[in-house]
């Protein structure tokens, strides 16, 4: 049972224009596992998630949620299936309140008259109770979000992709513009979502962070898989190596 | 003792300084308080200006100006614009002229085509924008060409004239207010309860404020502006029919111009350039400040020529008042 990955990718690829972004890559998520996703700049890790969570559809190559071959055509096929992702730059409207950002998409409707209308109260007060528990204390959440700071706006982020419940939390560089403090919150986020049965996708190039927390780490460069690794089993110098394509047989 | 009449003043004066703060934090804000002025404006520069005949006349000539901007507020609100309503409006109203007058469908057919034919201007605006992927000024640009001759072609460059009376109704009134102006706030009333209470509207704010995120959330971001641009579409040709209806005649150049009414109405009332930002409800304020306007202005026997300079000022220093409030501009 457990041998089936809860996400398997297989032979994936993508082209934009000339620029082949992914060539034929593989990637397997397995239940409660944190898994680094790293590789230089331009390495395609964030292509492939995009991938995953719909964004982009592959040129070539499937996706297997549980062993069962997946069709993504937007966004909301893959969130469907408990696919979340905090996308680099929280993919927040600024205009919505942290209520409509959290619920964006998936607004609860009631019935009035025929119609349907939002449920706005509800999205208010549950809204509420999911940022409280991930630790952040609002006047209100009809507040909008550009009126929020960086670290709230991280949280609102956060409990859109926990809300729903999700099977698989994919996050796109979620230290890259945190404090140290804000650094460890995440890290400890990973881990606690990870107690409740989420698999997590962890993209950072900041080494210390992926061998804080991923069990495994599956390394990118130019768009191809160069390495996967169980991190107990491997070392920084070893991911570094892979990631900028240095091997022990090149020389000058 | 200076200041403590001081206090006294801001005591007996707070409630009302406390509306009056609240009102300045609204996106609405500046037009109410233009129009606020431009009333006090008027009756203190007119006497006729407050009598039933005037009220009922401006309410009644706001009304086609209002349900464009009403359309034009949504297609601004998803972050584009429509340079179309005006001919569409023109186009709808030669159309429904058209047949009432030289076939013998009935009345209300002649008025559901109109509709349609106004919807199906916006909807082919919206797939442009869409699916050809052109930016929607330059879209709706060739759309305001292309529904303006269509309108001279069908109506052979010469205006429709005297519909049936079951037609007329619609240029009645109705106790001290005019059929129009009845329909003009129904039409409001949905217009602002789409964008406030329903899915629909909640996206039409998240497209313009950050189409990308709301994209990448799930949501059919070509189907919400598809929705804008047919809406705007069937406000145009809504006020193709009332203006049918207004004048008991069709010209193919009426709607010439009434873009920029739309438009200046719309932004006047506060709807943000930038998308996401604005309601309905400001919208109909920004035009019923340029009808006040048009109406002290034609009250001072003010000539039309001058009217639109003053259009124009007005229209700058509204945007100017407006745009302090934006952290950025697109």
């Amino acid at each position: 049972m457990e041998d089936i990955p809860l996400v398997e990718m297989r032979k994936i690829s993508k082209s934009f224009g000339m620029v082949k972004a992914l060539q034929a890559v593989d990637l397997k998520l397995y239940h409660n596992e944190v898994l680094g996703l790293v590789g230089d700049n331009a390495a395609g890790k964030s292509t492939l998630v995009k991938i995953l969570s719909g964004v982009y559809a592959p040129d070539e190559g499937e996706i297997f949620i549980e062993g069962k071959k997946v069709n993504f055509t937007s966004p909301a096929d893959s969130r469907k299936l408990g696919i979340e992702m905090i996308y680099q730059d929280l993919a927040l409207v600024p205009n919505l309140s942290i209520a409509g950002n959290i619920f964006l998409g998936r607004e609860p409707v009631k019935n009035l008259l025929g119609m349907r209308i939002l449920d706005k109260k509800r999205m208010f007060e549950e809204s509420r109770e999911i940022i409280t528990k991930l630790g952040i204390d609002v006047e209100s959440t009809k507040i909008k979000s550009e009126n929020l700071s960086g670290g709230q706006r991280q949280t609102v982020a956060v409990g859109r992709a926990v809300f729903f419940k999700p099977r698989v939390v994919i996050m796109d560089e979620p230290t890259a513009a945190l404090s140290v403090k804000g650094i460890k919150r995440v890290l400890e986020l990973i881990k606690e979502l990870r107690e409740r049965g989420i698999s997590i996708i962890f993209i950072s190039h900041r080494l210390p962070n992926i061998f804080a927390v991923a069990d495994r780490i599956v390394i990118l460069r130019a768009g191809r898989r160069v390495g996967d690794r169980i991190t107990r089993d491997t070392a920084p110098e070893e991911i570094i190596e892979l990631m900028v394509g240095i091997s022990q047989d090149n020389e000058s | 003792m200076k200041v403590k009449e001081h206090t006294g003043f801001i005591n007996k004066y707070r409630y009302s300084i406390s509306i009056l703060k609240k009102v300045g934090q609204l996106r609405e804000g500046p037009v109410i308080m233009v129009l606020v002025g431009l009333i006090v404006v008027s009756s203190l520069i007119s006497p006729h200006f407050f009598s039933k005949v005037n009220i009922r006349n401006i309410l009644t000539q706001v009304a086609i100006i209002a349900i464009l901007a009403e359309g034009e507020a949504y297609v601004i609100l998803t972050g584009g614009i429509d340079l179309s309503p005006g001919s569409v409006l023109s186009l709808v109203g030669v159309l429904t002229a058209g047949v009432m007058k030289w076939t013998n469908l009935p009345v209300c057919i002649a008025i559901l085509l109109g509709l349609a034919v106004g919807t199906l201007c916006g909807l082919t605006n919206g797939l442009m924008v869409t699916k050809v992927k052109i930016p929607s000024f330059i879209a709706t640009l060739a759309m305001m060409a292309a529904a303006h001759g269509l309108a001279l072609i069908f109506a052979k460059g010469v205006p429709i004239s005297t519909f049936p009376p079951s037609f007329r109704i619609i240029a009645r009134y109705v106790g001290p207010i005019s059929v129009l102006t009845i329909i003009m706030i129904a039409m409001l009333i949905i217009g602002q309860l789409i964008l406030s209470f329903t899915r629909t509207g909640q996206y039409i704010h998240a497209t313009g404020g950050n189409e990308e995120a709301t994209r990448y959330l799930g949501v059919n971001v070509d189907k919400v502006k598809l929705f804008a641009f047919s809406f705007a579409g069937f406000c145009a040709a809504v006020g193709g029919i009332m203006m049918n209806a207004r004048l008991d005649s069709a010209y193919p150049n009426v709607g010439q111009g009434y873009e920029l009414d739309a438009i200046g109405s719309a932004v006047l009332g506060g709807v943000s350039f930038t998308g996401g930002i604005g309601s309905v409800g400001g919208a109909f304020m920004g035009a019923l400040v340029i009808t006040t306007l048009g109406n002290l202005l034609n009250l001072l026997r003010v000539s039309a020529f001058y009217q639109y300079v003053v259009k124009g000022i007005i229209l700058a220093v509204a945007a100017l008042s407006l745009s302090r409030g934006v952290k950025y501009a697109k």
